[in-house]
C-alpha cells in the first residue's frame, strides 16, 4: 500500500507529460522512496525517513538552482505514509514533529487525509494507497453470484501487540464494532486472513472501512473494486481525489461515537439509495480512478494526481522568491534529523 | 475473538511498532494521563489529551483528539429482529436487481409437469420436489397429474407450496410392474400436454418427476432453450440394494462397462449435437426391479423424460411460427401405444438444442425409489388418533402425578429391572414387540399405583 511512490516515478519516467527541460517545466518531481527503509518482517521504518528526504532535498538545492528558486513550491513530493510527511507511525509522534519543515512550501501527495490535522497541509492530493490491480483482476467473480453477505470486515479489532489494553488503536472504534456485533449473524466480521478474501467482498453488500492506527486503510480501494458499498468509520478522514470521485453518494459514512448503533444506521437506509449506491460504484470510471495499473490506462489514478497538480496551475506570484530571499529554516526539526543520510 | 501470532506481522497494519532500539525516542515516556479505559458502557468517550502543537503548517488543532478512547458498547448487544428482517429483505432486494442486471433477461415461465400417485414415498418425494420449484426466480405453473382420483392427500400436500398448481386426475390407477408403470407415466404426461394446449399456457415445458432431483442452475439454463432442448439427467440406479454381493457384482459391472450413468445429448468438438449418450442397462437387466418396492435396482428406460425441455407453443394447436418438424400431440398419442420420450414429438432429432454447456453438465438427477406398494403410512402423516399407549418420560414428571418422593432401594432395583426388560424387548422381533409392550405398560401401571398406595 504504499507503492505508489515507486509507480508513481515509473509512470513519470515514461509519460508524456514529462519533460526534460527544467525551464518549461510547471511542476519538479524528486523521488525519494521514504517507506523503503524496512523491517526484517518487510514493514516500512518510518525513522530515519526524514533524514532522507532531507539529504535529498540537499542534494537537489546544491546541484540545480530550481529548489531554491522557490523552495520548494513548485515542486511535489509522494510521501504515502501512515501521516504523510510527518513520518511517523503513532499519530501523537506524528503531531509532536509535525511535517517535515523543509517541505514546507512543497505540495504533498499522500494517503492519509483528516480535516484539521497537522499533518495534512493545505493544498495537497489525497490518493488512494497502492492496492495490485492483477491480483484483484484474477479475483473478480461473475457478476450475477447473488451477494448474500450483508456487512463484511476482515482484519484486527485489537492490536495486541502495541495496545495492549485497548482504546488507543482505532480511537476504539474497531474494538467498539467487534464487541457490539460479534454475535450479530448479519455482520461477517473476524481477524482471519481468509484465501477468499476478493471473493467475499464480491458477495457483500457493505464493507467496513474502518480507521486503524491511521484513518486511511487499501479497504477502500478494494470495496470501490468489488462494488461493495464502503462504511467508512472515521471521524473527519479526507477521501482520495475528493473532487473526481462523489463519496458521498457511494458510501455510508458512520461517526465513531455512532458505532454501537451500526446496525440500525445500515437497515435504515432505504432501498433505493442502496441500489442507487451499486449501481454508481459499477460504473468502471469509479474503479479505474483508484488503480494504479501497469501500463497506465486512462482516467486511472495517476491520471487523477496529474489532474490534481494541473488544478494547482499556474503557480501564483508567491511561488517565486525574490532574490536573497528565504523562507525555510533549514535547522529546524529535531536534532536527529540533521544528521544527513 | 481469534488473536493468532501473525497479528503483529499482519500486512494489513498500517504501522509497526517493534521493539526496535534504533529509535531512542519510542514510546515508552508516553503514558496518557487518563484511567485505563478499557471497557465502558456508557456513551461519553473520555478525551485523553488534547494536543496543540506549534508545528510548522500552523492549522487549527483537530477535533478529533488523540490519545485513548472508551470502547463504546451498548447496553443490549444483540441483534435487533425487527433489523434483522429488514436487512434480510433488503438483500433480496439487491438479489433481485443483480438478477435483473445480470441473470436472464425477459425470462419466460416455467411450466413444470409431475405424474404422481399416493403412496408411502409420495411426501418424501414430493416435498423435494416442490423445495426446489418453489426456489425458481421465475414465473412457475405446476402441473400435478394423479393417478387413480385427485385425493385431498396430494391436495395438501401442494398447498403447503404456494405455488400455482394444476392438480388434475387421470383415471386409471398405477400398476405394479414398473414397465407399466413407466407406460402409464408417460400417458399421464401426454394427458398433461394436452392441458397445456388446452389453456395455452406459454413457457417452457420440463418434466419434473416426483423423485427426481433438480438443481437451480437448470431452471437458469433452460432459459435459453429455443424450440426443444435436451441436457444431460444423472441416472443413479444403484439403489435400494443392501446385499454386499450385490454392490460387489455392481462394482465389477461397472469396471466392465466404464460407462457413465448419463443420458443426454452428445456433442461433437464443434458443439454440435451428433448423438445421444444412453445408460447401458444390459448388463443390469437381469438384477432389475420388476416390481415396485422389490429391493432391486429401478432401471430407466432408453431417454427419460425428465431430460427434455419444450416450448410450450410446440404443443399448441396453431401457433403462428411453429415449426414444421414438429408432430401433433394427438397424432402422437394415437400412433405409439407408448411414447417413451418426447423425441417422437420430432421428425427430425438433429433440430434438438443440447443445454447446460452441450450436455456435459448434469443439473438433474433420475432416481426411483420406492417402499413397497402394500406398505401402510400415517394419512397425511398426521398420528391420529394417537397412539394408545403413553409412557411418562423417565425425568419430566407426568401432569397430573404427584411430585414423586425418593425411592427406598428396593424400589430402585425394581425401577432398574423395568428398564432391562424395556430394553429387551426392543431386539425381540417385532410381532413378539406388541405383546411385550402390553406387558410393560402394566407392570408400570402396577408400578405406579403401588407407589400411590405406598404414599397415602
Amino acid at each position: 500500500m504504499f507503492a505508489a511512490e515507486i509507480y508513481m516515478h515509473r509512470f513519470l519516467l515514461s509519460s508524456p507529460v514529462r519533460t526534460l527541460n527544467p525551464e518549461e517545466a510547471d511542476w519538479f518531481y524528486t523521488p525519494v522512496y521514504t517507506t523503503c527503509d524496512l523491517t526484517p518482517n518487510g514493514l516500512p521504518l518510518p525513522f530515519k525517513s526524514p533524514r532522507m528526504m532531507r539529504s535529498a532535498i540537499q542534494l537537489i538545492s546544491s546541484n540545480w538552482p530550481y529548489w531554491n528558486r522557490t523552495e520548494g513550491a513548485d515542486h511535489f513530493f509522494i510521501v504515502p505514509h501512515d501521516f504523510g510527511a510527518c513520518f511517523h507511525y503513532q499519530e501523537e509522534k506524528a503531531i509532536e514533529r509535525g511535517i517535515l519543515p523543509l517541505l514546507q512550501r512543497a505540495t504533498l501527495v499522500q494517503t492519509f487525509g483528516q480535516r484539521n490535522h497537522v499533518c495534512l497541509k493545505d493544498g495537497s492530493i489525497t490518493i488512494p494507497p497502492y492496492a495490485p490491480p492483477q491480483k484483484m483482476q484474477a479475483h473478480l467473480i461473475p457478476p450475477n453470484t447473488p451477494r448474500s453477505i450483508f456487512v463484511y470486515f476482515r482484519g484486527l479489532f485489537y492490536d495486541v501487540g502495541n495496545d495492549p489494553e485497548g482504546g488507543y488503536y482505532a480511537r476504539g472504534a474497531r474494538a467498539s464494532v467487534w464487541e457490539n456485533f460479534k454475535d450479530n449473524p448479519l455482520f461477517d466480521i473476524s481477524t482471519e486472513h481468509p484465501t477468499t478474501y476478493y471473493e467475499d467482498m464480491q458477495r457483500a453488500i457493505f464493507c467496513l472501512c474502518p480507521l486503524g492506527w491511521a484513518p486511511w486503510s487499501p479497504r477502500l480501494v478494494e470495496a470501490v473494486i468489488f462494488g461493495c458499498i464502503p462504511v467508512i468509520i472515521a471521524d473527519d478522514i479526507v477521501l482520495p481525489f475528493a473532487d473526481a470521485i462523489p463519496w458521498e453518494e457511494i458510501g455510508v459514512f458512520v461517526a465513531e461515537k455512532d458505532v454501537p448503533k451500526l446496525d440500525t444506521i445500515l437497515t435504515s437506509i432505504p432501498t433505493e439509495v442502496i441500489l442507487r449506491k451499486q449501481r454508481l460504484l459499477a460504473n468502471p470510471s469509479m474503479k479505474q480512478a483508484m488503480l494504479f495499473p501497469q501500463p497506465p490506462q486512462s482516467r486511472d489514478a495517476f491520471h487523477q494526481i496529474l489532474n490534481g497538480l494541473a488544478r494547482k496551475l499556474p503557480h501564483d506570484r508567491s511561488t517565486f522568491l525574490k532574490p536573497g530571499e528565504k523562507i525555510l529554516n533549514w535547522t529546524a526539526g529535531p536534532v536527529g534529523d540533521l544528521k544527513p543520510w | 475473538m481469534k488473536l493468532t501470532a501473525l497479528q503483529q506481522q499482519s500486512r494489513r497494519s498500517n504501522s509497526f511498532r517493534g521493539s526496535s532500539p534504533l529509535d531512542s525516542s519510542m514510546d515508552g515516556a508516553i503514558k496518557s494521563p487518563s484511567t485505563l479505559g478499557a471497557v465502558t458502557s456508557t456513551s461519553t468517550s473520555l478525551p485523553a489529551m488534547n494536543l496543540t502543537t506549534a508545528a510548522a503548517s500552523g492549522t487549527s488543532s483537530s477535533r478529533v483528539v488523540v490519545g485513548r478512547h472508551g470502547i463504546l458498547i451498548r447496553p443490549w448487544p444483540h441483534p435487533n429482529p425487527a433489523e434483522v428482517m429488514m436487512a434480510h429483505r433488503l438483500i433480496e432486494r439487491v438479489q433481485r436487481e443483480q438478477r435483473m442486471q445480470y441473470g436472464v433477461k425477459n425470462p419466460r415461465a416455467v411450466i413444470a409437469i409431475t405424474p404422481t400417485y399416493v403412496r408411502t414415498f409420495q411426501t418424501l418425494h414430493l416435498t423435494g420436489v416442490m423445495h426446489s420449484l418453489m426456489n425458481v426466480p421465475y414465473d412457475l405453473v405446476w402441473i400435478v397429474v394423479e393417478a387413480g382420483a385427485v385425493t385431498n392427500e396430494t391436495a395438501s400436500l401442494l398447498a403447503k407450496s404456494g405455488l400455482t398448481t394444476i392438480h388434475v386426475e387421470y383415471g386409471k390407477k398405477m400398476p405394479i410392474l414398473w414397465e407399466d408403470r413407466h407406460k402409464l407415466e408417460a400417458k399421464m404426461r401426454l394427458h398433461a400436454l394436452r392441458l397445456v394446449r388446452e389453456k395455452k399456457l406459454d413457457g417452457i415445458v420440463i418434466f419434473a418427476d416426483d423423485s427426481n432431483m433438480l438443481s437451480m442452475e437448470l431452471f437458469d439454463e433452460i432459459q435459453n432453450v429455443n424450440q426443444f432442448g435436451a441436457v444431460s439427467v444423472g441416472i443413479l440406479a444403484h439403489s435400494g440394494g443392501d446385499g454386499e454381493d450385490e454392490t460387489a457384482v455392481v462394482q465389477k459391472e461397472e469396471e466392465k462397462n466404464s460407462g457413465l450413468p448419463v443420458q443426454g445429448p452428445a456433442c461433437n468438438s464443434s458443439n454440435h449435437l451428433v448423438g445421444w449418450q444412453t445408460f447401458n442397462s444390459a448388463t443390469f437387466m437381469e438384477r432389475s426391479a420388476r416390481y415396485v418396492g422389490d429391493r432391486a435396482i429401478v432401471l430407466p428406460r432408453k431417454m427419460e423424460w425428465a431430460g427434455f425441455v419444450l416450448n410450450s407453443r410446440l404443443v399448441w394447436r396453431d401457433a403462428e411460427d411453429k415449426p414444421d418438424w414438429v408432430r401433433d400431440l394427438d397424432e402422437v398419442a394415437a400412433d405409439e401405444e407408448d411414447v417413451e420420450s418426447p423425441l417422437s414429438f420430432v421428425k427430425d432429432a438433429s433440430v434438438v438444442e443440447p443445454l447446460g454447456s452441450c450436455g456435459r453438465k448434469v443439473m438433474i438427477w433420475w432416481l426411483r425409489v420406492e417402499a413397497r406398494a402394500d406398505s401402510k403410512f400415517p394419512a397425511g402423516w398426521v398420528i391420529n388418533p394417537p397412539l394408545d399407549v403413553t409412557v411418562p418420560a423417565k425425568r419430566t414428571p407426568w401432569p397430573d402425578a404427584p411430585p414423586e418422593l425418593p425411592l427406598p432401594a428396593g424400589e430402585m432395583a425394581v425401577v432398574l429391572q423395568e428398564n432391562a426388560e424395556k430394553h429387551a424387548t426392543k431386539t425381540r422381533s417385532t410381532r413378539k414387540r406388541r405383546s411385550k409392550r402390553k406387558h410393560a405398560t402394566r407392570t408400570i401401571d402396577e408400578r405406579v399405583s403401588t407407589r400411590h398406595a405406598g404414599e397415602n
